[in-house]
């Protein structure tokens, strides 16, 4: 047995049909996520996550991945860590290409979070892979009509005030569902803050 | 919070490769410039989701039967059959069960079935490429598969891919989240691929599986150990500053 943390290598551009087959349209595999997280039985409010991952040029990236992992409407995760017990109508778990979407958007359909706890702010913790990204990396939602919640969360405060913005996503009604827009700048002036989780 | 669990130790970034290896062109404009900003790990990042034994198909684990043609007898993928199997660990040596391994590779010719491949070596019309395994109780993993040939890319002139197969595991929360790509043993194009070499030289050869006479099937596939290490919990739950 090698010791150590086994390197991160990346997703490469191919990884559809292994991770997102029944999204791309690759019958012979089954998908263990989807971009919808919602079961017809899961309570909350209904809304979409939507946005698109940019490169250095201002491109939109057709081969990324991106997985959302997210709390139930009353704050609780779906896992044994958390002593409290998950909504079983809801496992928080998304994932989703931007390879078949026309605009190169990844959208998710889920139910808001609640508060994971008394200190941080209603959020989705977001996970980004892609071809020509060697190791996946960590960054987290927050929405833009909590702000009050938003300006007591221990993790947003410690951004730089003026790179905050990157981690919210704007809110818009889109009919009867609210749509939170998130796009993600891999480089440049609105880079996305990333976290060493 | 409710009872928290401990949190990880940090990401090895000894390790890991950066997100910008200039040799592996893409990186430039893909990969964050700004550095990373420390996250003090909470329930969010302590938890993640679960797959268990419920999500795997009968043939998911044999890649050798989950694409080929119906019939009587049914089509056999081209190429040579191996055996894949390791132990999934955390960094302490704690076997990880129930752990969920997602796979997928190029045929043995070096074409993927994905349709923005456009590599023109044949498409193999018993073979897929896809699978996915769960880990035992002693964290072991196994599966059937054909070696994946190498191929060529356009990163520089004459580039070509080693042979590898992509992983994806989960861990017990996202933040042991892993994916990444188990080379062969004695592999000349390793030498000279962007994508490996981005990986810090002291961690290039966790990368690299050994060949296992004792996972060798007689007379049917030979054997490949691959081993894999997650991050596990930290050593001094309360240290800080890093």
């Amino acid at each position: 047995m090698k010791k150590g943390q086994t390197p991160s290598q990346t997703v490469g551009p191919y990884f559809a049909y292994g991770l997102t087959p029944e999204q791309y349209g690759y019958p012979s595999l089954t998908s263990i996520a989807s971009a919808d997280l919602r079961t017809p039985d899961v309570e909350g409010q209904r809304i979409r996550i939507e946005g698109r991952v940019f490169d250095g040029n201002g491109a939109a990236v057709n081969d990324a991945m991106i997985e959302i992992w997210q709390a139930d409407p009353e704050g609780r995760y779906a896992h044994p860590a958390d002593a409290r017990g998950g909504n079983i109508a809801f496992k928080g778990f998304g994932r989703c290409g931007t390879g078949t979407d026309p605009e190169h958007r990844f959208i998710f359909d889920s139910v808001k979070p609640g508060a994971v706890d008394a200190a941080q702010a209603p959020h989705v913790n977001v996970i980004v892979f892609m071809r020509g990204l060697l190791s996946h990396l960590y960054t987290r939602l927050y929405f833009a009509d909590e702000a009050e919640a938003n300006a007591k969360d221990p993790v947003l405060q410690s951004v730089p005030a003026e790179r905050r913005d990157t981690l919210i996503a704007q809110h818009e009604e889109a009919g009867g569902v609210a749509v939170y827009r998130f796009d993600i700048h891999m480089q440049g002036a609105r880079e996305t803050v990333f976290f060493d989780v | 919070m409710t009872d928290s669990p401990k949190p990880y130790a940090p990401r090895d970034w000894g390790a890991h490769p950066p997100v910008i290896h200039p040799d592996y062109k893409s990186t430039r404009l893909r990969g964050a410039t700004k550095p990373l900003i420390p996250l003090k790990q909470t329930l969010s990042e302590l938890t993640g989701p679960v797959f268990g034994h419920d999500c795997l198909g009968v043939l998911d684990n044999d890649l050798t039967r989950n694409g080929r043609r119906d019939g009587d007898p049914p089509g056999e993928p081209l190429g040579e059959r191996i055996v894949v199997s390791g132990k999934v660990v955390d960094e302490r040596g704690r076997p990880q069960p129930d752990m969920l391994v997602e796979v997928w590779q190029a045929n043995a010719a070096g074409r993927y079935v994905h349709k923005v491949d456009q590599h023109n070596a044949p498409l193999d019309p018993n073979f897929f490429g896809g699978g996915r395994c769960v880990t035992d109780a002693e964290g072991v993993y196994r599966f059937t598969t054909i070696k994946p040939g190498a191929y060529p890319w356009g990163n520089h002139p004459n580039a070509w891919r080693p042979n590898h197969i992509h992983f994806s595991l989960f861990g017990p929360s996202i933040a042991t989240r892993l994916v990444t790509q188990m080379y062969f043993p004695g592999d000349p194009l390793l030498d000279l691929d962007p994508i490996f070499l981005g990986t810090p030289e002291k961690a290039r050869d966790r990368l690299v599986a050994a060949f296992d006479l004792t996972l060798t099937e007689p007379e049917f596939a030979l054997g490949y150990r691959f081993d894999v290490v997650l991050r596990g919990a930290q050593e001094t739950p309360m240290e800080t500053g890093r």
